[in-house]
């Protein structure tokens, strides 16, 4: 019991200071059918540190590990090298033991990282505000069309066939119980994404359009278009980013006229955790800002007029406002925000521009080498590190295949979009920094082998 | 790198007060350091990251490439160490002390959670990783998932919720969905003025009409009142038990069966588990839905606000509507990941997905590991200790502080006192900011609503006596400077990295990103 510091002999001086004779005293408003006499039956009691460690190393040595196979898998979640000062620092018990800092003069440390955190994410996006994080990105991308529902008072969002399939469910869960309109449909395996099909689709009674950048195949479009067209009926333009390293090369949707941007953070800082935590970024126009979900921490002065933080505009959250709540969020992913933000702060503008070269260079040597495959076509014109391959059969079946190979070839198509047979044959294939020459040659050799 | 001076003061101006003084130059004083922002040191050409160089290759980027500049500053490898750690000293945290707020928890983090996090084979997994790869991780999952129904005496869990409050979302979303398979279309959901305050915001969201309950002068739920409202148009109850008086719902069991005798279902608020886990089954009080809150109950570390994980144990009656994805362990001895590529015939009554992937798996290797390091004797002990600690805290103060409730009954896992008694003009606030000066976290304050001026105290079982004696010292002293009417007091705190901060400013004029004023004035 290493973690319980009272004894026997405080637990009765202190029994005797409350005037009580035993503990079973202190539970006596629970009623007597559901007070356990004894522990629960069938559980085992307390164990060794050792013991313990011993037990998770077993469950996880069962695992294939990313870093220990040729690997190839994104589609919203990807693998990039974590320098090792991140999570040196977010170990420091200061930062990782910390609550939420509801006292801001002893929290300003999680407080101005907060405030560098959301400026970081706001230039990256190209927003003018970011709030201090969300869960992950599909309940951000929520959000986001329940924001736009508040602002525009329209119950209608247009979703893109390249929105990440998770994401659609996520919002298709919650529209049920809200009553919004969803409109999706299932990608096509086209180099052309479907922008001039969003821009039919709009009409007076959308809140907005969402539009995933790059989208669930890899594929980059122009989002000018699409935000002037919503704009022209009053609806406002979501953009999604699932892979924010990518903002290191390519135009930011806030700078194309998107007016809410929410992204999936996990790549820069936060690493791969089999899908969770994860940090959902938000960022917005400036005249939505009270609009806006989540957390924020905000610069004032204390009493003695030095510069400081605290958390603010808190009068549109759950515990203030109860039902009329802007939204169900009621913490933000702290300490994943802390971990983006030293990742970021280490990369600054260079390095992460040089990173996201890396990316795109790595994948295109990739996406040459492997459309060389016979029975494989590259379905994309455009992409920054990911993107589709069209194989002459079933994709489920080679990735299943080729990881009892000890090969993670990527994502199928199919386990993403089981409902749409017709795009079966696709596979989206990661190319991070992480990849090696080796490693492609690797998948090529596997994929040759496969669909011979 | 340079220095910015043109805009924000990249160093304080020196404060000559009586406790600042004498001023320094640099605004610093001995170990308590003032750190600029990143984007006051930070330079955009400067990085703290050696990349391999690119391939050289024709850009596919689709005439996107990004030419403008994105404003992001970096810093070399020492330069980010020193201004993280820096920043780190001024945070209190549950390594430097007692951290009593109520009804939010803070525990002992363990560093062998750490540990195992970050083991590699649960740490570097794709979620979408062929499921033949990740047994150990569904492992994981499967058996936190067996503790967790077992220690409820519930019938299922769903593992997904990423928060608290998103697992209330996902218990209502059970609920509503099981109505709607039977065809019932209930409108409304009913909130004791005991529960917490997410409830009703969740409610709202799931489309619900919220109706309050009031809790009688004892600060339980009313349960005459509650009786007289159920009727066919109520679709659950909303109960935080133990509740946020710190009180156990007494009547829980009555509660129980009237609601399911409305046909309606009983949501239990389960973010005080920590109090009764081990000790008392909420399956045996008749609940339908719980989310546990595994940082609180199971040590998880919040980071300064989360992550959170909010896993929802089900009544048999709820199971099968539960989110995805799921794990089920086969005959074989192999666990399936159940998602929509596989979901079958099942479980066809699932009401979808709410989050992309399979939940907080980073927490849960953390909840997993405090709970097989405490076992079933350890986590009644935890229950008993966290329960004998708020008790102490009680009773050791119900002389100087007013206890609004204490006469309802022994408190739970948090002792509630009020700011009854002090003198005028002195409140809650100053008491809070005075425990800061005397090195301590202050304990959750305004909370709950049903008490005027609410200090809700919250030690948790990993706290010692010696340390819950200086705590109750240091609260014994402020509340007598406080009945003192004492002056000083409302200055506090003096010893922090800063004084009182005005929250009122920034609501009212929101800075929330850093603008270089140099620059945007030369932009004008």
């Amino acid at each position: 019991m290493r973690y319980l510091p009272l004894t026997d002999t405080d637990r009765q001086d202190m029994l005797s200071v409350i005037g009580a004779t035993s503990i079973d005293d202190l539970f006596v408003d629970v009623p007597a059918e559901a007070r356990l006499s004894d522990k629960i039956a069938g559980l085992p009691d307390h164990a060794s540190e050792l013991a313990v460690e011993r037990h998770m190393a077993a469950l996880a040595r069962q695992n294939l590990s990313a870093g220990e196979a040729p690997f190839f898998l994104g589609a919203g979640a990807y693998k990039h090298h974590v320098p090792a000062s991140v999570d040196h620092l977010i170990q420091r018990g200061e930062f990782l033991t910390a609550y939420t800092p509801y006292q801001p003069e002893i929290a300003q440390g999680t407080l101005q990282v907060l405030f560098e955190f959301q400026t970081q994410v706001a230039r990256l996006l190209g927003c003018d505000v970011a709030n201090a994080s969300m869960y992950d990105g599909s309940t951000a991308c929520w959000e986001a069309i329940v924001m736009a529902r508040r602002i525009t008072k329209r119950g209608k969002a247009v979703l893109s066939s390249g929105l990440h399939p998770h994401y659609v469910s996520v919002a298709n869960t919650m529209a049920k119980f809200t009553g919004d309109a969803l409109a999706h449909e299932a990608p096509t395996l086209e180099a052309a994404t479907d922008i001039d099909a969003l821009i039919a689709g709009i009409d007076k009674d959308t809140s907005c359009v969402v539009v995933q950048y790059p989208d669930i195949l890899g594929r980059i479009a122009d989002l000018t278009p699409l935000a002037d067209a919503a704009h022209a009926v009053g609806a406002l333009l979501v953009a999604v980013v699932t892979e924010p390293v990518a903002l290191g090369a390519i135009k930011a949707p806030g700078h194309m006229g998107a007016d809410i941007v929410v992204g999936e953070g996990q790549s820069i800082g936060v690493g791969l955790q089999f899908g969770g935590p994860y940090l959902g970024l938000f960022a917005c126009k400036q005249k939505y800002v009270r609009q806006m979900p989540g957390r924020l921490c905000g610069e004032t002065v204390d009493a003695a007029g030095k510069r400081g933080f605290v958390l603010t505009l808190s009068t549109r959250e759950q515990h203030i406002r109860r039902e009329k709540a802007t939204s169900n969020i009621c913490t933000n992913s702290g300490l994943c925000a802390l971990a983006f933000s030293i990742h970021m702060t280490l990369l600054g503008e260079r390095g992460l521009r040089e990173l996201a070269n890396l990316n795109h260079g790595l994948a295109v040597q990739a996406a040459d080498r492997l459309a060389k495959v016979p029975g494989v076509t590259l379905v994309n014109d455009s992409f920054f590190n990911e993107f589709t391959l069209i194989l002459s059969k079933d994709a489920r079946d080679v990735v299943r295949t080729l990881a009892d190979k000890g090969v993670l070839a990527g994502v199928s198509l199919g386990r993403l979009f089981p409902t749409a047979p017709q795009i079966g044959n696709g596979l989206v294939v990661a190319v991070t920094e992480t990849v090696t020459a080796e490693d492609i040659e690797a998948l090529a050799q596997a994929l040759e082998e496969e669909l011979a | 790198m340079t220095m910015l001076n043109e805009g924000r003061p990249t160093s304080p101006q020196p404060v000559k007060d009586a406790h600042m003084s004498p001023a320094t130059a640099t605004g610093n004083r001995a170990l308590m350091l003032e750190e600029a922002l990143i984007f006051e040191i930070g330079s955009t050409e400067t990085t703290g990251v050696d990349f391999a160089p690119a391939p050289k290759v024709a850009s596919r980027l689709g005439n996107l490439a990004r030419t403008d500049a994105i404003g992001l500053p970096g810093l070399s490898e020492p330069e980010t160490v020193r201004h993280y750690t820096r920043l780190s000293r001024q945070n209190y945290a549950i390594d430097l002390g007692l951290f009593p707020l109520g009804s939010c928890t803070m525990k002992h983090n363990p560093r062998l959670n750490e540990k195992v996090a970050r083991m590699p084979g649960f740490a570097d997994l794709h979620p979408l990783a062929p499921q033949s790869t990740v047994q150990g991780a569904l492992g994981v999952i499967n058996e936190l998932a067996v503790w967790l129904i077992k220690l409820t005496g519930m019938h299922g869990v769903a593992m997904t919720p990423k928060a608290g409050a998103h697992g209330e979302l996902c218990g209502l979303l059970c609920i509503r969905a099981a109505l709607e398979a039977r065809g019932d279309a209930r409108q409304v959901v009913l909130v004791p003025e005991s529960a917490h305050g997410t409830n009703p915001a969740t409610a709202a969201f799931c489309g619900y009409k919220v109706e309050d309950i009031p809790a009688t002068p004892e600060g339980r739920v009313d349960l005459a009142a509650l009786k007289a409202r159920l009727g066919p148009d109520v679709a659950a109850v909303m109960i935080t038990n133990p509740n946020t008086c710190g009180l156990f719902e007494r009547d829980m069991k009555t509660i129980s069966d009237a609601v399911h005798a409305a046909g309606a279902f009983v949501y239990c608020d389960g973010a005080n588990f920590n109090a009764i886990v081990g000790r008392v089954r909420p399956g045996d009080l008749g609940v339908d839905a719980m989310h546990i809150n595994l940082h609180k109950t199971f040590s998880t570390p919040h980071g300064g606000g989360g992550p959170g994980s909010g896993p929802v144990v089900l009544s048999e009656a709820l199971s099968p509507f539960g989110p995805l994805p799921y794990t089920a362990r086969m005959a074989d001895g192999t666990i399936h990941l159940i998602e929509e590529e596989n979901v079958g015939e099942e479980m066809p009554q699932s009401f979808g997905r709410m989050s992309a992937f399979h939940g907080q798996m980073g927490m849960f290797t953390r909840a997993l590991a405090y709970i097989l390091s405490h076992g079933a004797d350890g986590l009644r002990q935890v229950a008993e200790d966290a329960v004998l600690n708020a008790n102490y805290i009680l009773r050791s103060l119900d002389d100087v502080l007013d206890a609004p409730f204490g006469g309802s009954g022994p408190c739970m896992h948090e002792a509630l006192f009020s700011d009854k008694g002090l003198a005028d003009g002195f409140t809650t606030l100053d008491i809070a900011k005075g425990l800061i000066d005397e090195g301590f976290h202050p304990m959750t304050m305004y909370f709950p609503l049903v008490v005027h001026g609410a200090m809700l105290v919250e030690p948790t079982e990993t706290e010692s006596k010696a340390a819950l004696d200086q705590f109750i010292m240091a609260l014994r002293s402020l509340a007598e400077r406080a009945k003192a009417g004492d002056e000083a007091l409302k200055g506090a705190p003096y010893h922090a990295p800063r004084r009182r901060l005005d929250e009122t400013l920034a609501a009212r004029k929101p800075i929330l990103t850093w603008t270089d004023l140099a620059l945007a004035q030369a932009a004008e």
